[in-house]
């Protein structure tokens, strides 16, 4: 029980950190890039290598994975990021799985029993939990106050912009271009550093486990706690991997089956747009076309007449 | 086998790879002509048409039943059951995830079709298993060899039946009245409403034929990559690739591309000397040259954006 618990801490700090990359991409920036799962497998072969083939230490491949797949963003996000919404999901998404293809014709197996990270002589082993729980919630939290303060820098506010209204943005001098560059380039370093602590963890690279299946982990997060906002992110990240550990929590693995987590993740994505496409802990503020205050807004839920519904701003 | 003759037979199977591509690429194209998103849970509709399909004839031919004229009806009777199954399947999923969203961000009915196609994908591992199924040929498969060049019956099948397919289509968008909707729907829905078209009518024809011709090419497609819960993701995605190849939102580009994209698949990795898994890379890598050079596709309109 306690086991899951710390493995559920683990695991969201890990996706914690690779949707606050998500989220300076798609909250920030309103670009919808699927291709997060490419850079997690960028960050953990960088590691892999860089530990493995050539003994180096795991926190100096920290900055490498970090630099590399800020430069694979940049090298896809010149020509990519001049695409518009649903192109650019689909390019992105193209990538993710180019990445994860070349990965495994060059390797099909990919890296087992990668040196440990050690720090003043103390090892980070998998068995000992409690360490790894610190130190990965240590860097999502070094990683929040950053994106936290960046959101409110010169570079955040110019994303925002972006994000709210391009034209707009252009009109006003800023270069979209460079901030939807910049934004991609950050997202992606962070989706790599979470990478190099996942393969610290488990000390295997493989693959076969940077599918599609993850980028959409990775935005289901961040739909779920609620784009452009940091805290809900991380909110969003313990609710995914809950749902991901609950039937190893309770023990009911027998009785649920192994695709219940999947679906459960699906009807999550549905319902959340349905209801609440600005997440939980979502704003309205910036949304268009409904100048409604809340309040007014549950007032005529409850007291339109049935036709007018369709159509309405859900 | 000098060359010549074996890149001859790579056009000839990326021909049949191609029809099955421009079948579900039509889907995808019809929807994004007239809703502007892309309906991300097209590829696992035609993962359920290929099971529904399987299904449906292995109940009625048994396990192992020889190729004969049985065979072959069966096989047309499942693939119809199978379209009609799809197509009520498209309509409920567009209903349900995708019309409470038309007037919400284009990210939302976007998202709500990637959770779409998760409940489909998994629940499909859920209620089938996750080990991929043969789906038996209805005929005989012996290659008929046309010079140096073999031709299997089932790939003469799958180009006759998407052939058959498209004409049928391109009929029904150009001739009839429901098609001129739709035209019209395309080209600007709020003046369509004006002019008296039920829009949501018509969304809903769309999606019932576009997952028909989904669930056709799922079949036709288990022929050759048998028939397996995720099996919807990759062929999709590539369908995808297709249709954005030949223009989104226009038919006969869908059609184009998807049979480019199906002989640029074949053929391009003995071309560039590339080990034959590389073949997923060279077609995303098609769709990135074109999305640079012309995002809207060979046969698509240039729109600029407005303000």
């Amino acid at each position: 029980m306690l086991n899951f618990f710390q493995l559920i801490l683990i695991y969201a700090g890990i996706y914690a950190l690779m949707a606050i990359g998500q989220n300076c991409i798609t909250g920030y920036t309103g670009m919808l890039s699927l291709c997060h799962a490419g850079f997690l497998c960028i960050g953990s072969y960088v590691t892999a290598i860089m530990c493995k083939t050539f003994g180096l230490s795991f926190w100096l491949s920290l900055p490498v994975a970090a630099i590399a797949t800020g430069l694979i963003g940049l090298l896809i996000g010149i020509p990519t990021l001049r695409l518009k919404g649903d192109y650019l999901c689909i390019a992105t998404l193209g990538l993710g799985e180019i990445i994860r293809n070349i990965a495994t014709n060059l390797n099909p197996v990919g890296y087992n029993s990668i040196p440990r990270a050690s720090l003043f002589g103390y090892q980070f082993a998998s068995r000992n939990k409690f360490a790894f729980i610190l130190l990965i919630w240590f860097f999502v939290l070094v990683f929040y106050i950053l994106f936290q303060q960046l959101a409110h820098s010169r570079l955040g506010r110019a994303m925002i912009a972006v994000r709210e209204d391009e034209v707009a943005a252009q009109s006003n001098g800023i270069n979209v271009t460079k901030y939807k560059i910049s934004s991609f380039v950050l997202g992606a370093a962070v989706g790599g550093i979470a990478g190099c602590f996942q393969t610290a963890y488990t000390l295997t690279v493989q693959p076969a486990s940077f599918t599609f299946m993850v980028s959409v982990m990775v935005l289901c997060t961040v739909v779920l706690g609620g784009m452009g906002n940091a805290k809900a992110v991380i909110l969003g990240a313990f609710i995914i991997q809950f749902i991901s550990y609950f039937p190893q929590l309770t023990g009911l693995t027998n009785v649920i089956p192994a695709q219940a987590k999947q679906i459960i993740y699906g009807l999550l994505l549905v319902v959340m747009m349905l209801c609440r496409p600005q997440g939980i802990l979502g704003r309205d503020r910036y949304r268009y076309g409904d100048p409604r205050t809340r309040k007014e807004k549950i007032h005529d839920f409850f007291s339109r007449p049935k036709k007018s519904a369709k159509g309405g701003n859900v | 086998m000098d060359t010549l003759t074996l890149y001859m037979q790579y056009i000839v199977n990326g021909l049949t790879l191609g029809a099955i591509y421009s079948l579900i690429a039509l889907g995808y194209t019809m929807v994004y002509g007239i809703l502007k998103f892309i309906n991300f849970a097209h590829g696992d509709i035609l993962m359920v048409g290929a099971f529904v399909g399987l299904l449906v004839y292995t109940a009625l031919t048994g396990e192992a039943a020889d190729p004969g004229v049985w065979t072959i009806i069966a096989f047309f009777i499942a693939m119809l059951i199978s379209m009609g199954f799809s197509a009520l399947l498209g309509v409920l999923i567009e209903r349900v995830a995708y019309k409470p969203l038309r007037n919400a961000n284009r990210l939302a009915p976007l998202l709500s079709a990637i959770g779409v196609s998760f409940i489909l994908s998994n629940g499909a591992a859920w209620i089938f298993g996750t080990q991929s199924r043969r789906f038996p040929y209805p005929f005989a498969n012996d290659p008929i060899r046309i010079g140096a060049i073999a031709i299997t019956p089932h790939q003469i099948v799958i180009i006759a039946v998407s052939v058959i397919m498209m004409i049928l289509l391109t009929f029904f968008v150009n001739k009839t009245r429901m098609g001129k909707a739709m035209r019209a729907a395309s080209l600007d829905q709020a003046t369509s409403m004006l002019m008296g078209i039920n829009v949501n009518r018509v969304i809903s024809l769309t999606f019932a034929i576009g997952s028909a011709l989904a669930a056709v090419g799922g079949i036709l497609a288990s022929f050759d990559f048998r028939v397996y819960p995720s099996m919807g993701t990759m062929t999709g995605l590539k369908a995808f690739v297709a249709a954005v190849i030949g223009g989104i939102g226009n038919i006969q580009g869908a059609m184009l591309g998807g049979v480019l994209l199906g002989i640029l698949e074949a053929v391009g990795a003995p071309l560039l000397h590339i080990p034959n898994s590389m073949r997923d890379t060279v077609a995303f890598a098609v769709l990135i040259i074109v999305l640079l050079v012309k995002p809207d596709g060979i046969l698509g309109k240039n729109e600029r954006e407005k303000v």
